[in-house]
């Protein structure tokens, strides 16, 4: 009897335990995200969420290649001009409705039409959308791009049940989106959690075995830790790299560190507004110094623990893009001064603005200081994000310290930034030639011949330096060692699929 | 007592134009765009327009103030930015959040705070004041944050006692609502609980060398009645007004501590409007925090008067 009753006791334990921790993974993520609507949706932290929640036609490996989602298969006509799908046809809505290729007509067509859709650059070059039978998807294109695999690896590849799409009321979507992914919406207090739940008809289902997803916004770096160490989170994205050391020596977490695609640079004045021609930083060889005078490799070490590997170009190691012809630039303040001599200049008084937390501050410190021995004098100006925004625009910086989230498909990398006319060209620097090469390697579709244009852009970019790139952003999670099967991405998004947690 | 409820309503009017007009100004003077946080990283130049005539932001600035206050005197604070909702529905969100916040921190500040004070009076001089003015003066410089923090690692990572931080809604979990709230409360009570302990003393040290007091421990009424009804009484009068205002300044939202612990009240919201140039919530929460603070000094007065008998026709 006495025996039965402590068996008893330990099945209700261990049932109690599988209910209370094995279902529920809670993530505690660094910004609270925007609308849940991955057309009207625009932060790096919503895209996380979206992972669950929405599927996409195509998703990608560890190493950048495309793998089927929702599509099974594509390809390209010989003109380059029409993308085909072949779509599951297994796949539910959250609302039961079904997933086919006039429910995929409908969301790309929203995600271009839409007044509100964030989409539209990304799908600039869809023409019309085709649905011939339940199971096709045909994209005519107004000409070859490259670049369009990619954004459907994306939000604008994500599909929602068209039975919400309300003309009358555009927020609907977003404050109850329905999707066809792993998991479904349940409840989001702003500011607090979103929470979601798993979708039993998924055609997956048996691979995800975490019941209930509580996302938390918790902005504080050290709290979002407490939290996790506490045991009140399971885990955590973006830790700072001052806690790393720290995660490493508890027993009770995991250190998950991934390099991303992103890059952290900085956007020199060359052409933009009353500072841009004045600019020292017109001359190149002015640019070329300050790179020179740089030492990346201290800036990981003593900035970034380890974490921030020195780039020397757009495209992250994990990219076929990736160019091994760069190394990183070594420091070199001889060669940075006699530069700066052939310019005509003594000593360079230039402005940088930066962002205004803990990291980017003494990062911009210790560039000061490095720079300041080849003859530049940096005057900081550490600035709120959305001041910074407005003042990039303007022109009002020499030199801006900014990071970029990184895209899979590389032109999403350097297109904005250094084309004439591209969107983030905060330094309006301006090479035809690099237009020339930019807008070919958009609309070559051949892997190969793609590559061999993005060499010649490095070769550009490489001699004029309209960017500085210090390092590739890295994406640390952390997570507790109940936390099994999870494989971070470059692309940093938290993909769910055969992760457990243990009791 | 209703003539005067009426007639500070009315007077209430003039004030929350005038605040509504300051923050609107404020917010125009703040660098920065709205549309281009709301744009997103690309910052695609037709999203931007649109947005930009979306939200009439090209409109010039008085036709903007107008067209607000248009909406809000028919009840409606417009929407977020950022995330679509209703103002009113994120403030309906936040504010029972704030108000158990709030509240929590009130109540543990009095409990500390006034018998604090008394006793520091009465000991006057003695090792009591000594420790009470101490205890004072450490809560009302150790800042918020890092007494936060500190608790967190030690309450939390390093005991397991308490959760570190979020918020549980009462209706929901009753007990592990308080359990949450409660370090963080107390990180907020600490600096009221120490200024009502210096205000209760001063207060009470006039009091206790007034005339009625001699008088009454002349005719030998119990030392602890004399000190709490005869003096306590008369020197709660600048404690109440102290309290209310305080009160006041907590339904602002403590931003600090909110951020600490992750707790999804009107600060945070606010901090986060404020960073998004999410203009629409920062004017809606102004105004509703503006309106919360005339409600109280209103309160304020009623309690004069229940305090005081004298002010009852007045």
């Amino acid at each position: 009897m006495k025996r039965l009753g402590k068996l008893a006791s330990i099945t209700t334990l261990l049932l109690f335990a599988g209910f209370a921790s094995a279902q529920t993974l809670r993530l505690g993520l660094q910004e609270d995200p925007d609308v849940l609507d991955p057309h009207r949706a625009r932060t790096y932290v919503g895209r996380i969420v979206f992972t669950s929640l929405c599927d996409k036609l195509l998703d990608i490996t560890t190493d950048l290649k495309f793998v089927p989602q929702l599509a099974t298969s594509w390809s390209l006509s010989d003109d380059a001009k029409s993308l085909s799908f072949k779509l599951r046809n297994d796949v539910l809505f959250h609302d039961g409705s079904k997933f086919d290729a006039s429910a995929a007509k409908a969301n790309i067509e929203r995600a271009i039409k839409l007044p509100d859709s964030l989409r539209k650059s990304e799908l600039a070059s869809v023409e019309s959308v085709e649905a011939p039978d339940p199971t096709t998807l045909v994209l005519r294109l107004k000409s070859p791009d490259a670049t369009l695999l990619g954004q459907l690896t994306d939000r604008a590849g994500m599909m929602l049940s068209p039975k919400t799409f309300d003309e009358a009321d555009v927020s609907a979507v977003g404050k109850k989106p329905i999707c066809s992914g792993p998991y479904k919406f349940v409840e989001r207090v702003q500011n607090d959690r979103i929470v979601l739940e798993k979708f039993d008809q998924y055609y997956d289902a048996k691979d995800y075995s975490i019941k209930r997803l509580v996302f938390k916004p918790i902005p504080d770096t050290t709290v979002r830790l407490s939290n996790l160490r506490a045991g009140d989170l399971d885990l955590i994205e973006r830790l700072s790299p001052s806690d790393a050391g720290q995660v490493k020596k508890d027993s009770a977490l995991k250190f998950m560190p991934v390099s991303g695609l992103g890059y952290q640079q900085i956007i020199v004045n060359i052409n933009n507004g009353k500072r841009g021609e004045d600019s020292p930083f017109k001359d190149k060889r002015v640019r070329q110094a300050f790179e020179l005078a740089l030492d990346k490799q201290a800036i990981n070490d003593v900035i970034g623990e380890g974490l921030y590997p020195p780039a020397q170009q757009p495209f992250p190691p994990a990219s076929p893009y990736f160019s091994e012809k760069y190394a990183p630039s070594k420091r070199d303040v001889t060669k940075a001064k006699a530069l700066l001599k052939d310019a005509g200049f003594e000593r360079v008084k230039v402005e940088l603005v930066s962002g205004n937390n803990t990291t980017e501050t003494s990062m911009t410190q210790l560039i000061q200081a490095m720079v300041a021995e080849a003859g530049f004098d940096l005057n900081l100006r550490p600035t709120e994000f959305a001041a910074m925004q407005k003042e990039a625009g303007a022109g009002n910086f020499d030199l801006m310290l900014i990071g970029w989230s990184g895209r899979t498909d590389p032109d999403g990398n350097i297109y904005p930034f250094v084309t004439c006319k591209g969107p983030l060209n905060d330094g309006r620097y301006c090479n035809p030639e690099m237009d020339k090469v930019l807008n070919q390697a958009r609309a070559e579709s051949d892997p190969v011949k793609r590559k061999a244009l993005y060499e010649q852009m490095q070769a550009i970019l490489q001699e004029d330096r309209p960017e500085i790139y210090l390092f590739f952003q890295p994406w640390p999670f952390a997570t507790t060692k109940k936390v099994q099967g999870f494989v971070p991405y470059p692309d940093g998004m938290i993909r769910l699929k055969g992760v457990t947690l243990a009791p | 007592m209703i003539k005067l409820i009426i007639h500070r309503l009315l007077i209430a009017i003039p004030t929350l134009i005038l605040v509504s007009l300051i923050v609107f100004m404020l917010q125009k003077i703040l660098p920065g765009d709205p549309v281009l946080t709301l744009a997103g990283e690309e910052r695609d130049p037709v999203v931007l327009q649109y947005l930009r005539q979306k939200y009439h932001l090209d409109d010039p600035l008085p036709v903007q103030y107008f067209a607000w206050v248009t909406q809000v005197s028919q009840g409606d604070l417009g929407k977020s930015l950022r995330t679509d909702l209703p103002v009113t529905t994120l403030i309906a969100q936040k504010l029972p959040v704030t108000l158990q916040l709030a509240s929590m921190a009130m109540a543990l500040a009095l409990l500390i705070g006034i018998p604090m004070g008394i006793l520091a009076a009465v000991r006057k001089g003695g090792w009591l004041e000594l420790g009470a003015n101490m205890t004072a003066l450490s809560g009302m410089s150790i800042p918020g944050f890092w007494l936060g923090i500190l608790l967190i690692m030690l309450v939390s990572v390093q005991w397991r006692l308490l959760p570190a931080s979020g918020f549980v809604p009462p209706a929901q979990d009753f007990w592990l609502s308080i359990k949450t709230m409660i370090m963080p409360a107390f990180v907020l009570s600490t600096a009221i609980a120490a200024y009502l302990m210096r205000h209760t003393r001063s207060a009470m040290l006039e009091a206790l060398t007034a005339d009625y007091v001699r008088t009454a421990r002349a005719k030998g009424v119990a030392p602890a009645r004399v000190i709490l009804h005869h003096a306590f009484r008369n020197a709660l009068m600048p404690i109440v007004t102290l309290v209310t205002l305080l009160f006041g300044e907590l339904l602002a939202g403590a931003v600090l501590t909110e951020q600490v612990f992750t707790i999804p009240g009107f600060g945070k919201l606010m901090v986060d409007a404020v960073f998004n140039r999410d203009y629409a919530v920062v004017q809606g929460v102004v105004l509703c925090v503006a309106v919360g603070f005339i409600a109280l000094n209103l309160l304020a007065d009623v309690l004069y008067a229940l305090i005081n008998p004298k002010l009852r026709h007045a």
